[in-house]
């Protein structure tokens, strides 16, 4: 079975709401719905104060380049463009809609009906895309209009398409894959000729058995698309990862996947493709999970951006008493946050609630040098190492060794024996090792 | 929904290694050494071993406490590890103040003056061996001959003579000395390969027994506590060299022509008179038995803190640990020298970490 060769760990998988199914959430009372939901800069608000919106109408555009387009998830009024608290734990601008009715834009094919032909150009899928606010959903929210540019010089070869889903406890991917499977391989051949690539590969973590089997049984009847069965080791789900998983190749440091010839992306961003392209519907809903080991029922739910996070809670059977950190997405790269009326953003993969026991850390010994951290990286670099070069500010040796190819999975931190918090220092010489190579590149 | 909501960076979940887990695992993988020592040299291995593990955890504890004042850290287990592989490293007969003075030594100087665990360029438990065996050399090189339970931890100076004896190393080694074959030494001693294997030899409390070491290693493998890197090179070095010079003298050379019929030349070498003499020496496998090539290469080589970080690094560290061990043990004034070797070679650690480096993931593009 195919996995990446270097690095990785084995947390306990927890997916506790593997079998639930993906439930429809209503829409809330009122959204929230930050305007900066992708990398680059903020999207610019297209709605003023007190103004009517639609579900599925444009609310800000995104004209930088490496930004996107946010849509109404509710049909109601403009409340106030104000700065709000949102998941980054700041407060920044966001466009708050008082709920009333469902009215969706009548472009909106609502229909539960399979699209399966499309007959759109390449340049006209990518426009619709770009159009539909379609962002990376694995986390990383990079848009994907941008990623099927492929860059002059470079040709794309292979899609891949992330079903792996390797964070514990999360199960928004594999719920879709059950649910929406034949729309994925639709979205998936759409990309394909987005791409004008002739082969896709869907990379998909061994403990999700029915997810492969559903998959491979679909893949049968479209061309060009394989399924493979992965070894279960976090941080498969990374793309650089994933494409040393599927293809044996690996992303040159500093570099894109498109250097070996491929693009990557996650299923619920491939669904939301299909729904794009095949039912004219932008991105303002995706599945997200609600977990947690005190959770009463573990599920995955279909929510409109900006509902607030509280309101998933609460459909999930409510705060467990014993909670002591929230979090987005999984335990391994998710983010904690101090709010319930935090929104759902397009990168919100699950919310997880972690007992007040477990969410803290335990108290830092000496490095003993066991050597653990180095093992378990799967970039093949020195977290030991790293952690005293960030505290010292020694920002030479650290971009020297190569700190800024760090991935943030986690793994290091994960296994240290002596609890050292490997990933807080190397983050922060990686933002001092950026801004210092931004200051030479300027000069 | 608690008082308090944490609010951290990822990860937020961690594994359930522990500085204490590993610390207790290099425990459990030294109880076959340990119970072979007993049945060996008996109460004198458990007084030995109690004094030695006790004074290391009061030594740091009190320099934790009254003169570094970083806070008490005893119950992270590595002061326990220290003691006991000291008293692995010693004579079981040594008198408790001599132990008192190593652990003083090994703690004291060999770890807290650096800054305790972690912070040690060089592995403690050696540092205090080494400075007794430079500070007392008969103490420390007198073993008592094994007499099971009824071996006496106490010596009188008229019983000396009766009830000690060398290490088979020194024993070889001085024969040649003085001018006696290998072969011929062996048979006058009664010494069988089986003893050397099973411990029934005379030697510090934890090098005796190969199998025991073997268990141990078997034990650490397993639990993924080190890895064969460290081990493997460095016994495999001792015995190549041993085994490559070892055909070139008369009892290799001998060997070699009754089973191969080849026939190979021998190394004439000068005696202390300047005397043209042939060259002797022990096998290979005799090598790697004795003189704590075992008990170096699993235990104390691979101390985390002193030993390289990397796989090719730990390789690098373990093939020069043989080379010195085996230009010692031939060319030097002591028989053993595998404990000089891992210190010299903990002294090369930090060079060996800066230039041996990871492969990084993209590093080689494999494109096409």
């Amino acid at each position: 079975m195919k996995t990446f060769s270097r690095g990785g760990v084995h947390p306990p998988e927890n997916k506790l709401s593997a079998t639930t199914g993906i439930q429809a959430l209503p829409p809330p009372q009122s959204v929230k719905i930050p305007l900066s939901q992708h990398l680059g800069v903020p999207a610019k608000p297209a709605v003023n104060k007190g103004d009517m919106v639609r579900v599925g109408q444009i609310i800000a555009s995104g004209d930088g380049f490496v930004s996107s387009n946010i849509h109404s998830s509710v049909s109601g009024k403009v409340l106030k463009i104000d700065n709000e608290l949102d998941p980054t734990g700041y407060k920044r601008p966001c466009i708050v809609i008082e709920v009333s009715g469902d009215d969706w834009m009548e472009t909106i094919d609502q229909s539960t009906k399979l699209v399966k032909e499309t007959n759109s150009e390449p340049e006209s899928i990518i426009s619709k895309i770009r159009e539909a606010g379609i962002v990376g959903l694995g986390g990383a929210t990079f848009p994907s209009h941008v990623k099927l540019s492929v860059p002059r010089g470079k040709k794309a070869e292979y899609l891949i398409v992330n079903g792996v889903e390797c964070e514990p406890f999360l199960t928004a991917d594999h719920a879709l894959m059950l649910e929406k499977g034949e729309e994925i391989m639709v979205g998936t051949q759409i990309l394909k000729k987005a791409l004008k690539v002739k082969k896709a590969l869907i990379g998909i973590e061994n403990n999700k058995q029915d997810a492969i089997r559903h998959m491979a049984d679909l893949a049968r009847n479209y061309d060009g698309i394989e399924v493979f069965a992965l070894k279960v080791k976090y941080p498969q789900g990374g793309e650089k990862q994933l494409i040393k998983a599927l293809l044996d190749m690996e992303v040159p440091s500093g570099g894109l996947p498109v250097d070996v010839g491929a693009v990557a992306f996650n299923v619920g961003t491939v669904f939301a493709v299909y729904e794009a392209v095949q039912k004219n519907k932008p991105l303002f809903e995706r599945v997200v999970t609600v977990t947690g080991t005190s959770v009463r029922n573990p599920s995955n739910f279909r929510a409109r951006i900006g509902t607030p996070i509280s309101a998933l809670i609460e459909a999930s059977g409510g705060m467990p008493e014993d909670t002591g950190k929230i979090l987005l997405g999984g335990p391994m790269m998710g983010k904690a946050v101090g709010d319930i009326a935090i929104p759902v953003i397009k990168g919100t993969s699950g919310i997880l609630l972690m007992p007040g026991i477990e969410s803290k850390r335990r108290k830092i010994q000496p490095c003993i040098r066991c050597a653990k951290c180095i093992t378990v990286c799967p970039m093949g670099l020195e977290p030991y190492l790293l952690m005293p070069l960030s505290e010292k500010s020694m920002f030479d040796r650290l971009e020297e060794n190569k700190v800024l190819d760090c991935i943030e999975c986690g793994s290091c931190s994960y296994i240290c024996p002596a609890s050292r918090p490997l990933l807080d220092y190397i983050r922060l010489g990686k933002a001092n090792v950026s801004k210092l190579i931004r200051t030479r590149k300027s000069q | 929904m608690s008082k308090v909501i944490t609010v951290s960076p990822s990860p937020h979940i961690f594994g359930n290694l522990s500085v204490n887990r590993l610390m207790f695992g290099v425990v459990m993988a030294l109880i076959p050494a340990f119970i072979v020592s007993v049945v060996m040299y008996g109460p004198g291995a458990i007084i030995v071993t109690c004094i030695s593990i006790g004074s290391c955890v009061l030594f740091e504890y009190l320099i934790q406490k009254y003169v570094l004042k970083t806070g008490v850290r005893i119950s992270d287990g590595s002061a326990i590890v220290t003691g006991l592989l000291l008293a692995f490293n010693l004579p079981s007969n040594l008198p408790w103040w001599i132990i008192i003075i190593g652990s003083l030594v090994a703690i004291g100087i060999g770890k807290m003056t650096f800054g305790g665990l972690g912070n040690n360029p060089f592995n403690p438990a050696l540092v205090g061996r080494v400075f007794l065996l430079i500070s007392f050399p008969t103490a420390m090189t007198v073993y008592p001959k094994v007499q099971g339970w009824n071996t006496p931890y106490i010596i009188s100076a008229e019983e000396i003579d009766t009830f000690t004896g060398a290490t088979p190393l020194t024993l070889i080694k001085n024969g040649i000395k003085s001018g006696r074959g290998v072969n011929e030494l062996l048979e006058a001693s009664g010494l069988q390969y089986s003893d050397l294997f099973f411990g029934n030899i005379g030697g510090s409390l934890g090098e005796i027994a190969a199998f025991a070491l073997i268990i141990g290693l078997i034990f650490l493998l397993i639990r993924k506590i080190i890895t064969w890197h460290i081990p493997v090179s460095i016994v495999s070095t001792v015995f190549f060299i041993t085994g490559a010079l070892w055909l070139f003298s008369v009892e290799g050379h001998e060997a070699v022509l009754n089973t191969l019929n080849m026939n190979l030349p021998v190394i004439q070498t000068k005696d202390a008179n300047d005397a043209i003499v042939l060259f002797h020496m022990a096998d290979p496998l005799f090598h790697i038995l004795t003189g704590g090539v075992m008990l170096g290469a699993i235990f104390m080589a691979t101390d985390y803190v002193t030993s390289p970080m990397l796989p090719k690094g730990m390789i690098i560290y373990g093939i020069m640990i043989g080379v010195i061990t085996v230009t010692i043990r031939l060319f030097g004034s002591y028989p053993e020298g595998i404990s000089f070797a891992i210190l010299i070679m903990n002294g090369f650690t930090p060079l060996i970490n800066r230039y041996v480096k990871p492969k990084r993931f993209g590093e080689e593009v494999k494109n096409g």
